[in-house]
């Protein structure tokens, strides 16, 4: 089951945070100057949480999922996962890792895709067909078990990178806009089912995205961050109950927690427009609505 | 069998070239010197072939060892450079340049350096084919993903598993392309040579010999030759390719 943090563990006493990070900056040189990416960027992720990060292109959520992940170098700043830096946290194979596009090893079926994490871990051989086959069943592809990446469809594809970031029962879970490519029904699909893979995996999840429906629907909070420097503007509580299927999408609270992360996403400044009064409830499926 | 049924429209191309052929040196009375009709060819091939075939398979010896010499050290080369993109930078633009080199035109010299017979011919062929393989390994291995490497990277994978692992695999299609493309430099490179010397029992000199004397259905027969054993060298390669990468076997993608 997915459970809100505030309920998580149950132990008195502070229970170490997954993810801690405190005054994040990170720089990027390239030919055009010095790019501010992220500046002073602080957020902590508790056991089991769902946490969102929103914003507009370009503002740096990305950067700072791959600094949690030790994929980047932070400029400034401290950050620990599970107690341990990230660099620690990685080479522990404390995470696991979802990006944009499926980044699947088109020599591989999907079966070799899934236990790739396994290989390198250096798991024994036994190991290489039962934990993928029960993660393929999991995203239900075990149908699709020896099939190439081009003979599965986007979605298809983008559920074998879930299964593979899963394999060695990760902790945490990235994931880098994963279904920014895909088109909405797939994606509200794929949705609710990764909240069903997330409450089995009972993993805590660190996701980026743009779409400000899908980060309500999922998460149990919404970090909204502003461009240019990347900094954090707002969190939302989503205090939608649990577990979530398609029928929220429906209701009112949705409505209004949508507006709320859409109006701190219209407070940024960079944006051009001034504030059309929130008219109703009809908005969900659009992004942004500037009168 | 819908396979073998798709070369179907190639046969008959080839057929019908024949045919014209054929019909063009009857009606213009082409002089046999000058172009011998197919079927003229054919016996010729058909008298000679003892001598055609011993020659056939002493320059086919010199194209595939200089290719195994040339390509598997073009391979290893690469495999090597990789390690260091530094190095591969400072040498990649040489090997590409190293294209435009007349390698055959060494021919002669390569008879002062390793002799009339099979040693200098192998030489050359081996420096052809080692340049493209080279260049084509090295792209390959260092030409993967960002995201690739960053899937890696977040699965702690070790230098070792990340060549073994994702550059291998991923430089594949780029090595065949380039190992198919050299079994054609190989039989150029092993037949041109022997024009510049070599035994009487090859088919560069079996060529230039009987050419020199007009005697072109001889000549023909053996180019016919050269023909076939160059075709069957490239579709053993592109066979091996098949079964190396199933993947895109599948995928009819050659």
């Amino acid at each position: 089951m997915g459970v809100d943090r505030r309920t998580v563990g149950g132990s008195p006493g502070p229970v170490a945070p997954v993810i801690e990070a405190a005054g994040v900056g990170c720089t990027f040189t390239s030919r055009a100057g010095v790019t501010e990416a992220l500046r002073d960027v602080s957020l902590t992720v508790e056991a089991g949480e769902f946490v969102s990060i929103i914003g507009p292109s370009g503002c740096g959520k990305s950067t700072f999922l791959r600094v949690v992940g030790d994929l980047v170098e932070p400029a400034t700043g401290r950050v620990r996962v599970n107690g341990k830096t990230p660099r620690e946290a990685r080479l522990h194979r404390d995470y696991g890792i979802v990006f944009q596009s499926p980044v699947l090893y088109e020599w591989r079926t999907a079966l070799e895709n899934v236990r790739l994490p396994l290989e390198l871990a250096g798991r024994p051989r036994a190991e290489w067909e039962e934990r993928p086959r029960a993660l393929l069943r999991l995203v239900g592809l075990e149908a699709f078990r020896d099939h190439y990446p081009w003979q599965l469809s986007g979605g298809m594809q983008q559920r074998v990178s879930i299964a593979r970031a899963l394999a060695l029962h990760p902790s945490i879970l990235l994931m880098d806009e994963p279904f920014g490519a895909l088109d909405e029904i797939t994606r509200d699909r794929l949705n609710v089912e990764l909240l069903r893979i997330w409450s089995e995996s009972g993993a805590t999840v660190l996701f980026v995205t743009h779409s400000i429906a899908e980060a309500v629907f999922l998460s149990s909070r919404v970090v909204v961050m502003t461009p240019r420097p990347g900094s954090i503007d707002r969190v939302v509580t989503i205090d939608l109950p649990r577990p979530r299927t398609d029928h929220i999408r429906a209701e009112r609270h949705f409505f209004e927690l949508v507006t709320t992360v859409r109006e701190s996403l219209r407070e940024d400044p960079a944006l051009p427009g001034p504030l059309p009064p929130p008219g109703g409830v009809d908005g969900s499926r659009r992004t942004r609505r500037i009168g | 069998m819908s396979r073998l049924r798709s070369y179907v429209p190639a046969a008959l191309v080839l057929v019908a070239g024949l045919l014209v052929w054929e019909a063009a040196v009857a009606i213009f009375s082409i002089e046999f010197y000058l172009l011998p009709a197919p079927h003229v060819i054919l016996r010729g091939l058909y008298e000679s072939y003892p001598v055609l075939l011993e020659a056939g398979l002493y320059t086919f010896t010199e194209a595939v060892v200089g290719y195994a010499l040339g390509c598997g050290g073009g391979i290893l080369a690469a495999m090597a450079a990789s390690r260091s993109p530094a190095f591969s930078a400072l040498v990649l633009p040489y090997a590409i340049a190293s294209a435009s080199v007349p390698i055959i035109a060494l021919a002669p010299l390569a008879i002062v350096w390793f002799g009339v017979e099979q040693g200098s011919k192998i030489a050359i062929v081996a420096l052809m084919t080692f340049f493209p393989t080279f260049v084509s390994t090295l792209r390959g291995l260092l030409g993967v993903t960002p995201q690739a490497l960053d899937l890696m990277r977040s699965c702690a994978a070790t230098e070792q598993q990340v060549f073994v692992k994702l550059r291998l695999p991923a430089s594949l299609p780029l090595v065949f392309t380039a190992l198919r493309a050299c079994t054609t430099l190989a039989m150029i490179g092993a037949v041109v040579s022997e024009f510049f010397g070599g035994p009487v029992k090859s088919l560069g000199v079996y060529i230039k010999s009987t050419a020199s004397l007009f005697r072109t259905r001889e000549a023909w027969s053996a180019i016919l030759v050269a023909c076939a054993l160059g075709l069957a060298f490239y579709g053993a390669v592109a066979l091996a390719e098949r079964l190396v990468m199933p993947w895109r076997a599948e995928r009819g993608e050659f």
